[in-house]
């Protein structure tokens, strides 16, 4: 059997039955591939036992190379490379050059996490998503079990799981 | 299963399910539009056309064919900036401020007034870029580009250029936020079009949902970019008119030399953005349907956040009036009288009544729940924001230091014609908008209905 090929689907209605349900799936022995809702679900994150974004800490460091680049153009251009006496006031002071630094922080902070966000959950206009069930982006969670990932446990035993779980449909599903 | 708070109204009425949800908003993006849509769009487009042939006139001959002169060298094109600015300000205000207070009742008109910031920005950025003259060598005067002049460096210290760098990062950055919000959505769409057997609009709904999926791991990503997003989009937005409002407070005009001007500015962006918000949803609730997601309920809060906005604005005019007295600045003083019984007094009355007067009527529950008051009271609202930027700009203008260049502004046709040329562009892009793409947050609406739908 090949890996990432053959999954159990289990299609849940309700958040907090999905949210038990991944608790007993889990502590059953089972490996989740992933959980599929149309909004994001209150606590999910625990229940699948996934760590903590580390995105606000990437937005953190864009943010900063834009206040870095920012002031390091306005005091170059205006301090250094060509000086303007305008209103005789100092050729380059940090207060005029706040505003512009505070706009180019932000940009860059945001640009940059958001491309990241992009680049790390694999999002591209040009990509087909590999659909379990065209119902988890309508009303319904859909939960689905790679067999490979599962090996110890055979697919009956699986879709029993995914029943007792609380599951209102368990489907088989394969891919090319 | 449904779950309903003893001490709040429901945001969502009409006992809707999730299921609901996506059809109620996805049909109007599924069907072919209705007879009313067609007609609006062919009066925008009607407004676009023309107010383009004066945008074209007004490049082709120069800034010349606006009514501006010596004394008055800034006049509609500022105006309509800073109008067209502060609406853009509210859409930010819902989807970004109310997100950090955990607002809930955001959730159903976030993404038409997020759109409606972006076609303002875009309608405000035009009025600078056409009074530059010539716009085609705009990008060397306002961005630091290395130029033939050796680089002579754009001025840093103007702000003017500070403008300009927020502005576009406004737009930039309230565009992200907007299309982040989109993604998911998309993908209902998409996933209808799938079960529909629609393999066109299937491709095109993928391809703008940038092949979302609805893990639990990227929606929780997908959780945190929008709260830091909406972390730095509200010091951002407070920023943007902060600067806008700088433009006239570092100068040396009686009128505008105030430190008020920033909070000032911001607080009557906010309240005109409402007001724009409101005649936007009451018009697009009624047309789509969407009595069930935009509620009374809605309506009432925005109208509190219209009062409230509207009392800092009336008290900051009349603080205006109470520091050119107190400062016994001869010229900051005539400054005012000016304002308030010169030849512009009827524009500065105009603008006390519709935006101190007026949304003092929404202490009434009856008139702040009333669909017809609302949308007139709204539309006057913007009526005397507008003339509020007029009032500060032209009165402070056209009686200078010295007598003998005094004036009146007159606009002339192509002044009406660009300012008709947002409303075209404006009103074209929201149409679209609300034709193409969800004009509600379906998955954040779904994930209040357990909570917040009425009960049946």
């Amino acid at each position: 059997m090949d890996a990432d090929k053959h999954f159990v689907v289990g299609v849940f209605n309700d958040e907090d039955v999905l949210l038990d349900g991944i608790r007993k799936v889990r502590s059953g022995g089972v490996k989740i591939q992933e959980v599929y809702s149309p909004f994001p679900v209150h606590g999910i994150d625990d229940a699948l036992g996934y760590k903590k974004s580390r995105l606000p800490i990437a937005a953190f460091l864009f943010g900063m190379t834009g206040t870095g680049l920012a002031l390091l153009m306005q005091f170059w251009m205006l301090g250094y490379d060509w000086p303007m006496i305008i209103g005789g006031k100092n050729f380059a002071s940090l207060p005029p050059f706040i505003p512009v630094t505070f706009e180019l922080t932000v940009l860059l902070a945001a640009l940059g996490m958001v491309g990241t966000f992009l680049i790390v959950s694999d999002m591209k206009p040009y990509k087909w998503p590999r659909q379990f069930d065209i119902r988890s982006t309508q009303d319904m969670h859909v939960m689905a079990i790679d067999l490979a990932a599962n090996a110890g446990k055979s697919k009956e035993e699986l879709k029993r799981l995914l029943n007792e779980s609380g599951a209102v449909e368990v489907n088989e599903k394969s891919f090319e | 299963m449904q779950v309903t708070s003893v001490v709040r109204d429901p945001l969502v009425t009409g006992g809707k399910t999730i299921k609901d949800v996506s059809h109620d908003i996805s049909r109007h993006v599924e069907n072919k539009p209705t007879k009313l849509w067609w007609m609006a769009m062919a009066v925008s487009i009607a407004l676009l056309l023309w107010g383009g042939y004066c945008v074209g006139v007004l490049l082709w001959e120069g800034v010349g064919v606006w009514g501006l002169n010596k004394t008055v060298g800034w006049a509609w094109d500022i105006t309509n900036f800073v109008w067209w600015v502060g609406i853009g300000h509210a859409g930010t205000l819902i989807s970004a401020i109310l997100l950090l207070f955990r607002q809930r009742w955001r959730m159903s008109i976030n993404r038409a007034a997020e759109a409606m910031t972006i076609f303002a920005v875009i309608c405000a950025a035009t009025f600078p870029l056409a009074h530059m003259g010539r716009l085609w060598l705009g990008f060397y005067w306002a961005l630091p580009l290395p130029n033939t002049f050796g680089s002579l460096w754009v001025n840093f210290n103007s702000p003017l250029l500070w403008d300009v760098f927020a502005i576009s990062t406004y737009f930039t950055v309230s565009l992200v936020f907007w299309y982040i919000g989109l993604i998911p959505d998309f993908a209902v769409i998409r996933d209808r079009a799938v079960a529909q057997g629609n393999k066109i609009r299937a491709a095109v709904y993928n391809a703008l949902s940038f092949g979302w999926q609805g893990g639990a791991k990227t929606w929780m990503r997908y959780e945190s970019v929008a709260l830091i997003l909406a972390g730095l989009s509200t010091p951002l937005v407070l920023s943007v008119h902060t600067i806008v409002s700088m433009d006239f407070a570092t100068s040396v005009i009686p009128g505008w030399h105030t430190t008020i001007f920033p909070p000032y500015f911001v607080a009557g962006a906010i309240f005109s953005g409402f007001a724009m918000v409101l005649t936007l949803l009451l018009i697009t609730r009624k047309v789509f349907k969407l009595e069930d997601y935009i509620t009374i309920y809605h309506i009432e809060l925005m109208n509190i956040i219209i009062i409230v906005t509207g009392s800092i604005v009336g008290i900051a005019y009349i603080t205006e009036l109470f520091i050119s007295w107190y400062s016994q600045v001869e010229y900051e003083g005539y400054a005012f009288y000016n304002r308030v019984v010169g030849p512009y007094a009827w524009a500065y009355w105009s603008m006390m009544t519709c935006n101190v007067i007026s949304p003092q009527l929404f202490w009434f529950k009856k008139i702040r729940t009333s669909l017809v008051a609302t949308f007139v009271l709204s539309i006057i609202v913007n009526i005397g924001m507008w003339f509020e930027r007029f009032v500060i700009i032209v009165t402070s203008l056209h009686r200078d230091y010295i007598p003998s260049s005094w004036t009146m502004f007159y606009p002339t046709w192509y002044d009406v014609g660009e300012y008709v040329f947002t409303f075209g562009f404006f009103f074209t892009a929201f149409l679209l908008f609300a034709k193409f793409f969800p004009v509600i947050n379906m998955a954040e609406v779904k994930s209040i209905i357990k909570s917040t739908s009425e009960k049946q």
